[in-house]
């Protein structure tokens, strides 16, 4: 006769209510460190995904990520002509807020270099890459956009022809990925008043410039020695990929991130007192059954095998919800929410600690009560 | 033989002004199918001794033998306690104290599991002790649905289950109406007489004396044996 279980099976409804409440704790344990990992996987995101060993901003700046960085288009071809460089790109993002079928949409578009560039490495889960320089728009999905629907964009329409996943900006927004063209021409569109009248009174229109130019080093040339080359023009910084990286989560998101972080540890000890409680306060409830055995002679491990299945089966419970709570809700948050085996992994082993300290402390409690508790009437 | 014996027991509460001295010199011997009853005011040393006597509380000098077994001597431990327990000594209390998770075969199932003896037969032992005290038609309910007297009726059963030489009870009709005290004080005479157990029973209850063949009397930790009521003289 399992004694714990039965107590479970009396307790019924109120150890699954019990195991349920855990569970959405647990669940917005398992929520934080997934908007944590997904804010630092979006951060990155688009670093990653640009396929670029060196990039190339303005001097003194910490690149288009971190503060306005503005660099001449024509540096593009100046890198180009760099011994050891396979190709260098411009690289502009810009954030608009187009309506589409009355609903303001926020995106940040990004321009792909035409033709050697289509968009053809973003992870795609639906239609195709650009096939045109004009008037075509990659986006990702979380824009509710169907292959073939237009949007407005500058003073031109763009059609979707393609769907991508999880692309997304450092500060959440949906990407969109149109040519480098077509995005100048949304930025002109888009430029101050003064571009606006410098043009419209016959001046030749200003460069708006770029943010940054991306090189990929040719295979067998040595990154290092590229960069110094780079490095010696006075007109820019050059930072590698993986400068770029840091540079976003220690600057950009270093707070949001930090915050979270802390917010997710103060979630995990008030868990752990509150699962400390639950556990420990089934213990106290069962005092007088606890005497009962003991008095009727049995052995320690029958007490403590009790409240350790109670505890290891609640934490499971709890833990189970919040895994199909967290398979259910997820995908709802504004927010990409990652978790990831090694997160889901920390979580169960994290309940399953405090379940077992929590046991420990209900455990010492219930081997100090006195057999005699039972005689007290 | 005796089946439990004490002998000297001294037991002391408290240092200083607040000692209580519960036990004073207190000697007790109950035989094989004897009933005994330990009669006293509050406070008077009964629940001491008999917590003694079931090893949950030791004394300060004195000696208790359960059987053949020299459990304490001299105030001192020899036996593991836990273990005597489970295998020589039922209690049953003021309240039945009932498992409420489990149903009334499980409650006196769980006596046989403590002792590691589970199984299809104890579950038909379980079954035949409940039915040996007319409780056949209630194996399945739970302590909710049992009256008070059925309720104790399961108890004494689960004291049984493990056919021990000695029965502990302490007030085991306080919470029973006077019929059903009667009932339950006759079982425990007839368990007594049909299985050769020795039952000690503290009560308050005078009018169940008849049931018991020796009374012992209580005062100030003084334990004296006083007459059967059956052979006092009718006023």
């Amino acid at each position: 006769m399992n004694l714990a279980w039965r107590d479970i099976r009396h307790q019924g409804p109120r150890f699954v209510v019990t195991g349920l409440g855990l569970g959405l704790l647990f669940a917005i344990v398992l929520a934080m460190g997934g908007i944590y990992r997904g804010m630092v996987e979006d951060a990155v995101l688009l670093v990653n995904q640009m396929g670029a060993d060196l990039w190339l901003v303005q001097r003194d700046t910490r690149g288009p990520f971190a503060e306005r960085s503005v660099v001449p288009e024509l540096l593009e071809t100046r890198a180009r002509g760099v011994q050891g460089v396979q190709w260098a790109r411009g690289f502009t993002t810009i954030t608009v807020q187009p309506q589409h079928s009355g609903r303001v949409l926020r995106l940040t578009l990004v321009g792909l270099a035409w033709p050697d560039e289509r968009g053809g490495s973003l992870p795609l889960s639906t239609g195709r890459p650009l096939l045109s320089a004009h008037r075509e728009l990659i986006v990702d999905r979380s824009l509710g956009l169907l292959p073939g629907q237009t949007l407005e964009l500058g003073d031109e329409s763009f059609t979707v022809v393609g769907l991508g996943q999880g692309l997304v900006s450092s500060g959440g927004d949906a990407l969109g990925f149109v040519t480098q063209n077509d995005l100048a021409a949304i930025q002109r569109h888009l430029a101050p008043e003064a571009l606006r009248l410098a043009r419209s009174s016959g001046a030749p229109p200003a460069d708006p410039g770029i943010s940054a130019v991306l090189v990929r080093v040719a295979p067998g040339a040595s990154v290092e020695s590229v960069r110094a080359r780079l490095a010696q023009w006075g007109d820019v910084s050059v930072y590698t990929t993986e400068e770029q990286r840091a540079l976003l989560l220690e600057g950009v998101v270093d707070k949001a991130r930090r915050q979270i972080g802390l917010f997710r540890a103060l979630l995990a000890i008030v868990s752990g007192i509150v699962v400390s409680l639950v556990i420990f306060n089934m213990t106290v409830a069962k005092t007088r059954e606890i005497a009962l055995v003991k008095l009727m002679g049995a052995r320690w491990t029958v007490v403590v095998s009790m409240i350790l299945q109670q505890s290891v089966l609640l934490t499971v419970l709890a833990y189970a919800f919040a895994l199909v709570l967290s398979q259910l809700a997820f995908p709802y948050f504004p927010r990409r929410v990652v978790v990831g085996g090694g997160e889901l992994a920390g979580v169960l082993g994290l309940s399953m600690a405090i379940a077992l300290v929590a046991s420990t402390l209900a455990i010492r409690r219930a081997l100090r009560i006195p057999a005699t508790t039972i005689l007290a009437g | 033989m005796h089946v439990i014996e004490a002998q000297g027991l001294w037991k002391t509460y408290g240092k200083g002004e607040t000692e209580v001295v519960a036990l004073r010199d207190v000697s007790l011997r109950v035989s094989r199918g004897e009933v005994a009853a330990l009669l006293g005011p509050s406070g008077s040393g009964k629940s001491s001794l008999l917590t003694t006597l079931g090893l949950l509380q030791f004394p300060d000098r004195g000696s208790v033998r359960i059987g053949e077994l020299e459990a304490v001597i001299e105030g001192r431990l020899r036996v593991d306690a836990a273990r005597v327990r489970r295998e020589r000594i039922g209690f049953v209390f003021q309240k039945a104290n009932l498992i409420p998770f489990l149903n009334a075969l499980d409650n006196v199932l769980v006596a046989f599991e403590i002792n590691n003896r589970g199984g299809r037969e104890a579950r038909q032992r379980a079954a035949a002790l409940l039915d040996y005290l007319g409780l056949a038609d209630r194996l399945a309910h739970m302590p909710d649905e049992l009256s008070g007297g059925q309720q104790q009726r399961v108890a004494i059963a689960r004291a049984l289950a493990m056919e021990p030489p000695v029965i502990l009870a302490d007030e085991p009709t306080a919470a029973l109406d006077g019929r059903r005290s009667r009932d339950v004080m006759q079982l425990f005479r007839r368990v007594a007489h049909e299985r050769g157990t020795a039952v000690v029973i503290v009560t308050h209850d005078h009018r169940t004396l008849d049931a018991f063949d020796t009374v012992h009397e209580m005062e100030d930790g003084v334990l004296r044996t006083t007459p059967h009521p059956s052979a006092a003289p009718a006023h």
